[in-house]
């Protein structure tokens, strides 16, 4: 005898806590199989690309360190080339590479978090999220000494960056590297062969390349599934052509390889960070005020700039009417472009799923609001 | 009273106390109590409300030092310090957590069957404190020994799942029922394994009883049963919801479950409940399988049950700090093929064991744990070979994959950066 049953619609979020913020799911079950996916986002929303209207192009900085606030630095990043590539601005090496290790050092705190919050949406009750929160901390330890801020960093400038690394900076970010391996090394001893994240992870929400192609993901997803683009490598911006990493690839494009590939992300970021050490070399970290005033009045046209993010290309397109403040800003935010598929990874899989599939997503709803 | 109280030293000293008098107590060398030798009536009433009074008093009073052990237990697995502010070492936390939630507001849901909301909480302390009662904590120190004791335990545990699913019905609330849900399943699925997994030591042991299933362990279970006990220990982690098999309070997913629209004391009932279970599983462990309270003279047997219960106990949490939880059709599967399977081995070799020597003396129970410990090794490691996730091969782009445009030399890489800034005219307004 079939018994009848019915699906039955379930709200999750804005208050929930495995949404990662104020994200909402109306979500419908038949027993524990999803049928059905609404997302309901902009519980965040702040209105920055508004309110980059009324900013200077320096105090808009600010602003970006707000989007995805648990990878400020690469906002800032990407923010500050778009605006040196409308200006015309020629940054100076020292800052190049101060900002580089600050961007890598931030994509491996980005990446901490990412797996950190996966393990806990699998249910583990907190232990691999506080090892991964607390290598992070080390490493907002560092972004204090070198800007004064360990979250909202606002450290670039256009042309560079606001202020040298002092002195004890580098000694600590040599410690720092050495202790980010080992805790990497700690995750993957612990985790990477665990029977229960391997049968909760392996072949659930599996994508093509072709689905995250067409729906323009990029980033750590479309690396798991096999394809070979990390604007890093692909274009480079910044001294990317004078590191040398190696582009982590896999080619199951489930949870776990999403998992895996931030994972061993972290390792070739911490190789290029060393190699920024490396090729570091004394001098201004940013041009005078002379060719770089504060006020900035870049000609009237416009810029796109794409960087690697944490969690794909984030890029900011400014429009410039050769007024102080832009007249126009967009930001190609990835945690809301990756979101896209998010009904074809979930409908036909296990409530159990649900969250570890938006765990394994990475996406930040600072960012995905804006 | 009957000769069978008696035998029960806290039965007796608290009895004999009270009327020493009466004949039973004379025979045990007690002399005069406080109430006259016709009043034993009373004297009985009075040790029955004595030990019921010590029995639950006691239970919450481990339930507070638990939460506060856990807690800071938690603290070192997680490399900080866990509750250290009120009293000495934090001590105190759980009182101050218990007062606080007395106090606050009681808030029922508009939608909530207010009778069942309310009756919930009550259904599933009681059978919480029910198991107790069979349980010997130390030589003749137990309510009842029962001579069903452990079908006492199997069907006392079992009501909890009745008190959940009435929780979550009342509250009204869909992500209880699906948490209740997961509940009826789980207990469906793992009190078969559960059951089965005893009846080895009740073979062993002759007896239910769990006095006599003590008495029987000249070699711990444990070492005689390893199956047995695998088995059982992680059907009972299932049967009380703890991690990795948490899906009822699954807080990742399902927020609190059916404790979701609970708050005051009727969440703290819940909670203690939940903590109870934990205490009262250890301690049914520790009886079945670790000898209970036998170890050697002079440390006294209360205390080898403690450390014994204390041991389980850090076993159960560490697994709950390091572990992530299963999924729903995962944990099924894992009852129904791989425990159920390890559970009909062991009843088998055991039944064996036992027609070659049907009344095992300690030197017989040892060959028994010989011959025992490889099929438990073999057999575990063939169900998890079953079962198993196959490991990823190491990971590498396959050389015949298609190449898709993004990947391909076709587009410059440079075309992405370095694409021209186009002049447009400056448009209309802004500053």
């Amino acid at each position: 005898m079939a018994i009848k049953t019915q699906p039955v619609t379930v709200n999750l979020g804005p208050q929930h806590p495995s949404t990662h913020g104020v994200f909402r799911m109306r979500v419908m079950f038949d027993g524990e199989e999803i049928v059905d996916v609404e997302p309901i986002f902009g519980y965040l929303h702040r209105g920055s690309e508004k309110l980059a209207e009324e900013r200077t192009y320096t105090q808009i900085v600010t602003l970006t360190d707000r989007m995805d606030y648990v990878s400020s630095m690469l906002n800032n990043h990407a923010y500050i080339l778009t605006v040196e590539k409308l200006a015309g601005i020629e940054p100076s090496p020292r800052g190049v590479w101060l900002r580089m290790i600050a961007s890598e050092l931030q994509r491996i705190a980005s990446h901490l978090v990412a797996t950190g919050f996966l393990i806990q949406d699998l249910g583990a009750l907190g232990t691999p999220l506080i090892y991964a929160m607390r290598e992070r901390e080390n490493i907002l330890d560092l972004f204090e000494m070198i800007c004064g801020a360990r979250i909202t960093n606002s450290y670039l400038r256009p042309g560079g960056v606001f202020m040298d690394a002092p002195e004890e900076f580098w000694p600590a970010l040599d410690r720092g590297l050495d202790d980010i391996v080992r805790t990497i090394d700690d995750l993957e001893t612990y985790l990477s062969g665990n029977e229960i994240i391997f049968s909760r992870t392996k072949g659930t929400a599996v994508l093509t390349p072709e689905q995250l192609i067409n729906a323009s993901i990029t980033g750590p997803m479309l690396r798991a599934s096999g394809v070979d683009w990390d604007l890093r490598h692909r274009a480079p911006y910044d001294y990317y052509d004078k590191v040398t990493f190696e582009r982590i690839l896999h080619t199951a494009s489930d949870n776990y390889a999403r998992y895996w590939v931030r994972v061993q992300e972290m390792r070739e970021s911490v190789k290029i960070v060393k190699q920024c050490i490396e090729q570091i070399e004394p001098g201004p970290v940013r041009p005078s005020f002379d060719d770089v005033p504060r006020l900035i009045r870049p000609p009237a046209g416009d810029a796109y700039v794409g960087i690697e993010g944490s969690k794909g290309e984030l890029g900011f397109y400014l429009v410039s009417d050769g007024g102080i403040s832009p007249y126009r800003m967009h930001v190609r935010a990835s945690s809301l472009i990756n979101l896209t598929l998010l009904r074809d990874m979930l409908i036909g899989g296990q409530f159990g799923d649900l969250f570890v599939t938006f765990g394994s997503v990475d996406l930040n709803m600072g960012e995905v609001d804006r | 009273m009957g000769e069978s109280l008696i035998a029960n030293s806290l039965w007796r000293n608290i009895y004999c106390v009270l009327a020493g008098d009466s004949s039973v107590c004379a025979d045990n060398g007690y002399s005069a109590g406080f109430l006259p030798a016709d009043m034993a009536w009373l004297a009985f009433i009075l040790t029955a409300a004595a030990i019921i009074g010590l029995w639950v008093n006691g239970i919450l009073g481990g339930v507070i030092v638990l939460i506060w052990g856990e807690r800071r237990l938690f603290g070192r697995f997680q490399s900080r310090t866990g509750p250290n502010r009120w009293g000495p070492w934090g001590t105190l936390t759980s009182v101050a957590d218990a007062v606080k939630t007395m106090f606050k507001e009681d808030v029922v849901p508009k939608d909530a069957d207010r009778i069942l909301f309310n009756l919930a909480p009550i259904m599933i302390a009681a059978p919480a404190l029910l198991v107790f009662s069979v349980i010997p904590f130390g030589i003749g120190t137990y309510v009842a020994d029962l001579n069903v004791g452990v079908l006492f335990i199997m069907a006392i545990t079992s009501l909890t799942t009745l008190a959940v699913l009435t929780a979550a019905w009342s509250s009204g609330n869909r992500i209880a029922i699906l948490s209740a849900l997961r509940s009826v399943a789980l207990l469906i699925s793992y009190e078969i394994p559960m059951a089965l997994a005893v009846v080895g030591v009740i073979m062993l042991a002759g007896s239910m009883s769990l006095g006599d299933i003590i008495a029987a362990q000249g070699v711990p279970f444990i070492l005689v049963q390893p199956l047995g006990f695998f088995v059982f220990f992680l059907a009972a982690m299932a049967e009380m919801a703890r991690a990795p098999f948490d899906l009822t309070e699954a807080e990742s997913e399902l927020a609190a479950g059916y404790l979701n629209d609970y708050a005051s004391m009727k969440f703290g009932l819940f909670f203690l409940a939940e903590f109870m279970a934990e205490i009262s599983t250890s301690a049914i462990v520790t009886t079945l399988f670790l000898g209970g309270w036998r170890g050697f003279d002079p440390i006294p047997s209360h205390f080898w049950f403690g450390a014994k219960l204390i041991a389980v106990l850090f076993v159960i949490i560490w697994f709950r700090m390091t572990l992530p939880r299963l999924r729903v059709d995962q944990v099924l599967k894992f009852a129904w093929k791989g425990l159920f399977e390890l559970t009909m081995i062991n009843i088998v070799v055991t039944a064996i064991l036992i027609a070659i020597w049907p009344q095992p003396t300690t030197g017989e129970l040892w060959i028994m744990a010989a011959i025992n410990w490889p099929v438990a090794i073999i057999s575990i490691y063939l169900v998890s070979k079953l079962l198993g996730t196959p490991s990823y091969d190491k990971p590498q782009p396959d050389a015949d994959a298609p190449v898709y445009p993004v990947a391909s030399a076709s587009i410059p890489a440079s075309s992405v950066y370095s694409a021209e800034s186009t002049t447009t005219s400056a448009p209309e307004g802004g500053n």
